[in-house]
């Protein structure tokens, strides 16, 4: 199947069969350093697309880029189509590519509940006019209200529905801030390492979330540090280092990618610590 | 000393014209700061606002009461933008300072001598009220109220005018707080970047909590003005925002009913301790003070009464208990 998502070989800034975003040129200077300098990067839909890459990479600026959140010198890019370049960050989310932080940002003196029905998007309750006007919204509310408490109970979060944001564990708001983003219905959600942070024994309910996000039709975007559920899950990786993309790839292939085993993890990473002195000496 | 005297006198101001101002600008600031987490420190320039704005209208353009109130709402609404639209895509902190400087200005350009014909200079500005006061529908020669509770006709009318402009206010703020619009503004307080990944255009919703919050405070000033049947550049100086933000911190920040408590509260205990301390000097118990200096001491008394406050119980007085456990 992955050598169904690329047209020709997999190689840095390759054509896929069916992308969903494609950006140009994205380039975002900080003084001297150049964060982020993508040529060429297109991310296959309805797939689960990994982005890589040591730190300092540059895989949250480009985040930060994608959705608005920051401005790049040069570059444009587009989502289905649609030029996003310039399009602040509230508009890219309503277009339907909704983001994760790394931070998470659970809004902490909001309960559970009140945090995804923010996610809801059409609203008209949230204009100021109409707000003070219940009949106009309470019909929209009750709906948003159902499909919270569904998307709680499967992120197994209905238990803390009226509590603080801020009561829960870092574990439970990565969870709460995944399923807010659901709340939109996006096409594309941009996961900002998800997994940072969260305790293991949940890492497996996170993973099965993110599969069955896929089996929706949603395509997904995540930056991860951990190897091990990158292979596991994802269908495509992207590696950058310092700011360019260096690999592309189903993850077995790109594993196996010289570049990327120097770039990302080291040259000597399947050496043992000890055998390597020895070689110094 | 006479307990009775000092305590009417300190029911009395709970329900003075003066206290309805208050609770009104109050009321702005907890849409400002309680609820979207605006750190405005101009509220005293939205209050004179409202009270010039009304004043030159009346006077200037000779318009009739309403639509000079009108006006002064509009003006409130272009200074709200004024102060808004550079400083509400920018951190929390350029917002403070953009605004006690944009009060301050428009306190000195409101005593400027060059533009005296209109504002008044540092005379401010009178006989504006005389429309007001036609609109009262209560008989003269009557005293209202009971024992030493007892009004002339035209200070029940502009209390009531001012409660009954209170109790809409409140109400308003209650009904919108609860409404998606208000949800969006709490969570605007809480994370701005979060909720502008969830689609929300987090800068109208800024401009609009500092619009709608500005004019309570500008119908605060209106009420202030008419009772005092003048209005001067003075009476609207820093230590004015400074009283509303002690008010609101007092009451409890984002909540509805914490404004009006914290105003009431406040000022019972601001005229209280003044009526004691001064009794206290009358029967010699406090030969060393001077008069201005009783004036003072209830002041420091409340810096006093406000830090054990912030201390021991930072959610005010209605705030919501549960959301302090996760402030520290």
């Amino acid at each position: 199947m992955p050598n169904q998502i690329a047209v020709g070989a997999a190689e840095p800034g390759c054509q896929k069969v069916d992308p969903i975003l494609v950006a140009d040129k994205v380039k975002r200077q900080f003084g001297g350093l150049v964060a982020v300098d993508v040529d060429h990067v297109e991310i296959p839909r309805g797939m689960i697309t990994a982005l890589i890459g040591p730190n300092g990479a540059g895989k949250t600026t480009f985040f930060n880029l994608l959705t608005g959140f920051d401005k790049p010198n040069t570059g444009s890019w587009s989502f289905e189509g649609k030029n996003l370049a310039g399009v602040s960050s509230y508009k890219v989310a309503r277009l339907g590519m909704i983001r994760t932080f790394q931070l998470t940002k659970a809004l902490s003196l909001l309960t559970v509940i009140e945090n995804m029905r923010l996610g809801a998007q059409k609203q008209p309750g949230e204009s100021m006019l109409t707000a003070l006007i219940r009949p106009l919204w309470t019909k929209r509310e009750a709906a948003i209200t159902v499909e919270a408490d569904e998307l709680l109970k499967r992120f197994k979060l209905d238990a803390k529905r009226e509590d603080y944001a801020a009561s829960l564990s870092g574990g439970q708001r990565k969870l709460l801030e995944m399923a807010r983003a659901l709340m939109g219905k996006p096409k594309l959600v941009m996961l900002d390492e998800p997994m940072a942070g969260v305790n293991p024994a949940l890492t497996q309910s996170l993973l099965d979330h993110i599969i069955e996000l896929k089996k929706n039709g949603t395509t997904v975007l995540f930056v991860e540090h951990d190897m091990h559920m990158v292979r596991h899950i994802s269908d495509w990786v992207i590696v950058m280092a310092e700011g360019k993309v260096v690999a592309e790839g189903p993850p077995a292939e790109v594993m196996k990618n010289p570049a990327v085993i120097d770039a990302y993890l080291g040259a000597h990473h399947d050496t043992d610590l000890g055998t390597m002195q020895k070689k110094g000496n | 000393m006479d307990f009775g005297a000092i305590l009417t006198l300190a029911v009395k101001e709970l329900i003075s014209p003066i206290t309805v101002t208050y609770v009104l600008c109050a009321i702005g600031l907890s849409v400002h700061f309680g609820y979207t987490g605006l750190l405005n420190f101009g509220q005293a320039a939205f209050a004179a606002i409202g009270g010039y704005g009304m004043a030159i209208g009346i006077l200037t353009f000779g318009w009739p009461i309403w639509i000079s109130a009108i006006f002064a709402l509009f003006c409130s609404t272009i200074f709200a933008l004024i102060l808004g639209i550079p400083t509400l895509r920018l951190r929390a902190d350029y917002l403070a300072i953009v605004t006690i400087a944009a009060s301050e200005i428009f306190r000195y350009f409101m005593t400027t001598i060059g533009f005296a014909k209109v504002t008044g200079g540092s005379n401010g500005l009178s006989q504006f009220g005389g429309e007001f006061w036609k609109l009262n529908p209560l008989p003269a020669d009557v005293e209202y109220g009971f024992g030493p509770f007892t009004y002339r006709n035209d200070q029940i009318f502009i209390m009531l005018v001012g409660w009954v402009l209170v109790a809409i206010c409140a109400v308003l703020v209650w009904l919108l707080m609860r409404s998606p619009w208000g949800r969006v503004l709490r969570g605007i307080r809480e994370d701005e970047d979060a909720v502008r990944s969830l689609g929300k255009n987090v800068f109208v919703y800024k401009l609009q909590a500092l619009i709608f919050g500005g004019i309570f405070a500008s119908i605060g000033g209106m009420i202030f003005v008419l009772n005092l049947s003048n209005v001067q550049p003075q009476s609207w100086g820093t230590t004015f925002t400074f009283m509303i933000w002690t008010v609101l911190l007092l009451g409890g920040a984002a909540t509805v009913l914490g404004p009006v408590v914290g105003t009431l509260v406040f000022f019972f205990i601001l005229s209280l301790t003044q009526g004691i301390l001064g009794g206290l000097k009358d029967i010699g118990v406090l030969p060393f003070l001077s008069d201005p200096q009783i004036g003072q001491i209830r002041f420091i008394l409340i810096g006093l009464a406000l830090m054990l406050l912030v201390i021991f119980r930072p959610q005010g007085i209605f705030g919501n208990k549960r959301e302090l456990q996760f402030n520290a």
